[in-house]
């Protein structure tokens, strides 16, 4: 995994600026309920006076206030009648003397003066409605503070009124002042969510880059030991879907997994700020959906694992039924095939209505729960208010703050899917990444030995596959000499390819020495011994491009005229040019849109063209038919001249001819020698070419 | 196999977050939409259901936030109240009733979903398990004349992708649209009750969110199709070299394939960007003009409020909505898109159901009981292209218990005539005649109870050995089955497997080999004791000794049996008292050895350079 997080370090200073703009994202979200709060708390409950000590108090209340015994003198400024520019604030101010508040007085003195005041005002309010004083001073000391600055407010309001201030456009100014910062905010949160968009892309696709080419090129160094222990489509699949996966997780990773625990813990410090005494409702809806989604996870879980499973075995069913339709309908077994397949649909179908049951549970339960958060909250909020321990904004805001935490809360749970899947993901291609290569050039190469080229010796090789628990080949010891060709036969299984495949370092033979022009392969580079060798695989394989991109593959530099000649000595001649575009044909991807015969000829044509000392044609020549076969080899032996030429060989008639053949016996030398040799010495060679060849041919 | 499975890889690596898909659309949109909702015809009055539940659900749910806000404008106005110093605070007699009443909706809103989901999602499982088995059984109905142009990946992705999109899109957009819609009338007739202009300023938001993101879908529609052609380049590239390693290291490819590989991943980096930052520019959006919405409204309501049009709860209850209000919206945004994807999705899978069905059999058929095995072909003529008559009046008489050999170079098409043979294609000419009898004359599981098949391409389907043998003869006993694989050699085989009869042949069935299969297939055909046999010799990648048990267990099987042999090997075609030859599709000669060599044509050719003499070099 170390491998793979090496890969995020050049996006470090990307992701910590996304994980800030993800901040102020969020304190951006989370800010305006609060703003909205305030709108409905001071906007309209208290028509958006802010203050709750007046700051302007006219002559005639304040002697009133006097005359109550209340001593304003410390904070309050005469101002006569016109005197000053209050006349803009205070419009009374220009034919009435004021009492001005202190411009220095603090925030806590004013506080304690608005206290004072609402006192009054309730005392004054319950006076009125035929209290007396006793009983009235009472209920005033009980009376909690915010309920006090409410009045206090109430108070100011009537003063403004009185000293002609127009408090309908107070209230305006304060409403629309408010929405605009909500509205600068929101383009502050804005301008970072597309940041975070930009930044989260970068990150991903860059990520996903730096990996793929990371895995590619390591894959290319892989020898075919890598390649069986991973098996070419799984190292596909790691090298496409795999990081496809990555990418998408660090996307949404970056958009949701940060994102959703930063607005969760702010919405909880907002929420409890603005409500500390409900606080627990929020703390009771995070358990239900938690309990909820547990609940979900527990039960569809062991279902949702044996998904997979069912579609695969339903997919198999039905597949089986295509390929075998021939062999379903020779022996008349349809409705045997109709219970099989019925059987794996059931099955499926059952297993389908299970988890969706569940999964359609979800989403109305999250429904009520949110509701009845919403619900729960306003009943609590209700009574907290009417005792003045909160006020009607806060709760507003309380009700919002639940939503956000609770959404992210659900965000959360989705990213635990998601991230075991593309943990398992993030595991295969670490996998890749740290496997080591088990073939690799020399330190010091050495250089071939010009005396001996196209000499290809095997000495007392032995050749065990990785894992496995017996040799494939066992003490091999041959010389294929330059302008001979060495063949090799045996039953499947008897190592005839493996053998082939240890010449260009595919694999490195477990014990022996092999060399080729008289230097043991692993003491050159790699790339050096390829030059030597023309090598025609197995299976015809085939790269898109044209057939003459496919055939100049062996030689980059090769001219028409060699193109040509290498082609013919194929026998692909007669089907390029059958074809109207000749050499330009177009050839799809895999070879698919050209025969199993046509691709083993343009494959050997690539090998052919090199021109190289030794060639290597493993088994190519088995897909063609025997006309062909025999024309290809008349014309080879023209071609290979005097080059090595090492050919596996399923068919007698193909290796009659050869110089050396050797039988293959479970990876042992059974016999070596010509057709007529091993005819009289080689019992193993009389049993494969008796069941070929017909008797007097033997 | 893997033709699904590219597609898919090809096609849809956008995930979750991967935003719109390329579209595909339906070449007969209503007509096949028409199909579909008689298709679900049977479950009418459960759809039916579905939509009451649906809209109910939803209703019960929209009307919440409204008589919520009753409760928060009753809290406003207590407090109020209580300020202003009237009697009565805030009355809590009052909100609890209120209260029970939102209970009492929420309750029947969510309960009402599930049920809607319930019945919902019952009626597309049902949909979907019937689609699957009316494929399933499709196929067995088919003329194999059909699978000539269509591959297997294609009707395997029939019941695999496009049924689990109509599965999908039925057990979620059907309820989506219902709610959707309702959801969005709902919350605008909600809205107007509240205030006329603050829902026209709500509703005038809207268009703007729509133009973005159409603005934004357009320009990044660009981007995923770039994104689409260079993942399509880089991992075709990847397939490509990956699948042809040995063949670059042979010729000292890496480097090219690399500097291929890095110019084609730059691009896919540059257009994977591109595409995800626009795609992931549209949450942002819609989200940043609701939260205009949100502050015009709040400043909207605040004043509305403070002027005493609206109440306090009516500024949350409309906030509320207008929250509520931007999912049915993406919703609906995305409905054309998934409706066209089921459509076209759907348009495939009843075009299969459509396809021309196999001839009916015949009402009374011949009895196959008292059937010899005496084959004549009369004037043959066929083509697997009506246009292209490949085998031209071919007559022949083959008596019970004669061994016809079919040879000829690869491709020539010599499992034509056994094709023919068991009815697997009708002839479009001539006959061919059982014992005197028209094939047509027979039952198709009738006539092809007659015949033994050994193919090369060896079928077993994965199940236990036991039960693969027996796949010839359903009815058998354990006896009779291992009596069977005496008779194939291959007893001795299956009692080395690890769980002997029992074990289970793996998918690819590739734990036992090439060559042990066959033996397989032969102790099947043994099993069901056919009066005329079919043999594929095999010709490669099978061992020698196995191959001499092969060669040995299928004379055992044609003794006194009239056979057909797909001949590879000498003994056999020159012992076979007719040899049909075989060149591109057509029968060139027939006759017997020594007659076929006289005659120095095709076959004598082909036997001489199959079968060179050593001295001839």
């Amino acid at each position: 995994m170390t491998k793979l997080l090496k890969y995020g370090k050049p996006y470090i200073v990307l992701l910590i600026s996304a994980i800030v703009m993800l901040f102020i994202q969020a304190l951006s979200d989370l800010n305006l309920p609060n703003y909205m709060s305030d709108i409905v708390n001071i906007g309209l409950q208290r028509s958006g006076i802010q203050d709750t000590a007046p700051r302007a108090i006219g002559e005639e209340m304040y002697t009133k206030l006097a005359q109550f015994g209340v001593n304003l003198s410390d904070s309050y400024t005469l101002v006569k009648a016109g005197e000053g520019d209050y006349s803009k604030e205070f419009p009374d101010a220009e034919k009435e003397n004021i009492y001005v508040l202190n411009e220095d007085i603090s925030s806590d003195d004013m506080d304690e003066l608005g206290l004072e005041f609402g006192k009054i005002t309730q005392m004054t309010m319950l006076m009125s409605q035929g209290k007396d004083p006793k009983t009235a001073a009472e209920i005033v000391e009980k009376t909690d503070e915010t309920m006090l600055r409410q009045m206090a407010v109430q108070f100011t309001k009537k003063e403004y009124t009185d000293l002609g201030v127009d408090t309908d456009k107070i209230q305006q100014e304060y409403i629309i002042k408010t929405g605009l910062i909500m509205l600068l905010i929101t383009l502050i949160g804005a301008a970072a969510t597309i940041t975070v968009a930009f930044l989260s892309s970068k990150i991903a696709a860059g990520m996903a880059r730096d990996i793929r080419r990371g895995i590619f090129s390591k894959v290319e160094g892989f020898s075919s030991n890598e390649f069986d222990k991973f098996s070419t489509s799984s190292l596909i699949t790691r090298t496409t879907n795999d990081i496809t996966q990555i990418q998408m997780l660090i996307i949404m990773g970056i958009r949701m997994m940060f994102y959703s625990p930063i607005v969760a813990v702010g919405g909880v410090i907002m929420a409890v700020r603005k409500g500390p005494s409900i606080s627990w409702i929020i703390a009771l809806a995070c358990i239900v959906l938690i309990g909820l989604i547990a609940f979900v996870f527990i039960k569809a879980m062991p279902k949702f694992k044996i998904m997979q499973k069912l579609i695969d075995r339903l997919n198999l069913v039905f597949r089986e039924n295509l390929t075998g339709i021939m062999a379903v309908r020779a022996f008349g077994n349809q409705d045997f095939e109709r219970k099989r397949f019925d059987k794996a649909n059931n099955d499926l179908t059952d297993n389908m209505l299970y988890v969706s049951r569940i999964m359609i549970f979800m989403f109305p339960a999250i429904m009520l729960l949110m509701n009845g958060v919403s619900l729960l909250i306003v009943w609590v909020g209700a009574d907290k208010i009417s005792q003045s321990a909160m006020q009607v904004g806060d709760m507003m805001a309380f009700m919002q703050y639940a939503m956000q935490i609770i959404m992210s809360f659900l965000m959360m749970s989705i990213m635990f899917i998601m991230v075991p899947r593309a943990a398992v993901s993030a595991e295969r291609i670490s996998e890749v990444l740290e496997t080591k290569q088990s073939i690799f050039d020399p330190e010091k190469p050495e250089q071939f030995d010009n005396s001996k080229t196209g000499y290809v010796e095997f000495k007392n090789v032995n050749f065990r596959y990785n894992g496995a628990e017996e040799d494939v080949l066992k003490n091999i010891t041959f010389t294929a000499n330059p302008g001979e060709t060495t063949a090799f036969i045996g039953s499947t299984g008897a190592g005839k390819s493996t053998l082939i495949n240890l010449i260009p370092r595919f694999y490195d033979a477990t014990e022996g020495e092999i060399c080729v022009n008289g230097v043991n392969v692993r003491n050159v580079l790699q790339s050096d011994l390829h030059e030597q060798i023309g090598y025609a695989p197995q299976k015809g394989i085939l790269h898109s491009g044209t057939v003459s991109t496919n055939i100049r593959y062996g030689k980059e530099a090769a001219s028409d005229e060699e193109i040509k000649a290498a082609a013919e000595t194929a026998q692909a001649m007669d089907f390029i040019s059958s074809n109207e575009e000749g050499f330009d044909k177009e050839i799809s991807q895999g070879g698919a849109n050209v025969s199993g015969g046509q691709k083993q000829r343009l494959s050997i044509a690539r090998a052919l063209i090199r021109k190289s000392p030794i060639y290597l044609f493993d088994d190519c020549f088995s897909a063609l038919d025997f006309q062909t076969e025999s024309k290809l080899r008349k014309a080879l032996k023209g071609y290979t001249n005097n080059a090595t030429v090492l050919v596996v060989a399923q068919r007698v008639s193909t290796i009659m001819n050869a110089e050396q053949i050797i039988v293959l016996n479970n990876g042992e030398i059974v016999g070596k020698g010509t057709h007529k040799e091993l005819l009289s010495s080689c019992p193993t060679y009389y049993e494969i070419a008796s069941s070929q060849l017909s008797k007097e041919e033997l | 196999m893997s033709a699904p499975n590219q597609k898919k890889s090809g096609g849809s690596m956008g995930g979750p977050m991967g935003g719109m898909p390329v579209g595909e659309k339906a070449k007969n949109f209503k007509g096949t939409v028409k199909k579909l909702l008689q298709y679900m015809g049977k479950y009418k009055i459960a759809l039916v259901i579905v939509v009451v539940l649906a809209v109910l659900s939803t209703v019960f749910n929209i009307v919440g936030p409204k008589i919520l806000g009753l409760v928060t404008t009753e809290i406003g106005e207590g407090i109020m109240r209580m300020i202003t110093g009237a009697e009565s605070g805030i009355n809590f007699v009052y909100i609890g009733k209120i209260a029970a009443v939102l209970l009492g909706l929420y309750l029947i809103s969510s309960g009402f979903g599930y049920l809607q989901g319930f019945v919902m999602t019952n009626i597309a499982m049902k949909v979907t398990y019937n689609l699957r088995k009316e494929i399933a059984d499709k196929v067995n109905r088919l003329p194999l004349k059909y699978f000539d142009k269509k591959n297997y990946g294609e009707v395997l992705s029939y019941v695999t992708n496009d049924v689990d999109v109509i599965s999908q899109s039925l057990n979620q957009s059907v309820s989506q649209i219902i709610t959707s819609v309702t959801s969005i009338i709902g919350i605008i007739i909600m809205m107007f009750t509240i205030s006329w202009q603050m829902t026209l300023i709500a509703l005038g938001v809207l268009p703007v969110s729509i133009i973005l993101i159409g603005t934004i879908m357009k320009k990044s529609q660009k981007y995923f199709k770039g994104y689409q052609e260079y993942l399509g380049h880089v991992n075709g590239h990847i397939e490509e070299m990956y699948g042809s390693h040995i063949l670059v290291k042979a010729f000292n490819g890496e480097k090219k394939s690399i500097e291929k590989f890095e110019v084609n991943n730059d691009e896919l980096y540059k257009s994977t960007w591109k595409s995800q930052f626009l795609s992931g520019l549209m949450m942002p959006i819609v989200m940043i003009v609701g939260n205009l919405g949100y502050v015009l409204i709040c400043i909207l309501g605040g004043s509305f409020a403070a002027a005493g049009k609206i109440a306090i709860g009516d500024i949350q209850a409309f906030i509320q909505y207008m929250r509520q209000f931007t999912q049915p919206i993406m919703q609906v945004a995305n409905i054309s898109n998934v409706l066209q994807q089921t459509a076209a999705a759907a348009e495939r899978v009843f075009e299969f159901l459509d396809e021309e069905e196999e001839e009916k059999d015949i009402e009374s058929p011949v009895s196959p009981e008292e059937i010899n095995g005496d084959v004549l072909f009369a004037h043959m003529h066929f083509g697997y292209n009506p246009e292209k008559i490949i085998i031209n009046d071919f007559s022949a008489v083959i008596g019970q218990g004669k061994k016809i050999a079919i040879v000829g170079p690869t491709g020539a098409g010599k499992t034509t005539i056994i094709k023919l043979l068991m009815r697997f294609y009708e002839l479009n000419e001539g006959a061919i005649l059982i014992d005197g009898y028209d094939l047509k004359q027979f039952s198709r599981n009738g006539l092809r109870s007659l015949f033994g098949m050994v193919l090369q391409d060896t079928w077993l389907y994965n199940g236990t050995v036991k039960e693969n043998i027996r796949y010839g003869k359903l009815d058998a006993t354990d006896e009779e089955v291992i009596s069977a694989a005496k008779a194939a050699q291959v007893d001795h085989f299956v009692r080395t497997l690890p769980d002997g009869y029992n074990m289970v042949l793996n998918e690819e069935a590739s734990n036992v080999s090439q060559g042990q299969k066959q033996l397989l297939t032969i102790a099947r055909a043994i099993l069901s004791d056919p009066k005329i046999l079919i043999l594929d010799e095999a010709t490669s990648s099978v061992d020698i000794r196995t191959e001499i048990l092969i060669q040995k267990a299928m004379d055992n099987l044609m003794k006194g049996r009239t056979s057909f042999v797909i001949a590879h090997r000498l003994s056999t075609i020159k012992n076979a008292d007719m040899i049909l030859v075989m060149d591109k599709g057509d029968i060139v000669e027939q006759g017997n050895h020594e007659e076929l060599i006289e005659k120095g044509g095709f076959y004598a050719n082909l036997y001489n350079s199959q079968f060179e003499r050593i001295s001839a070099e």
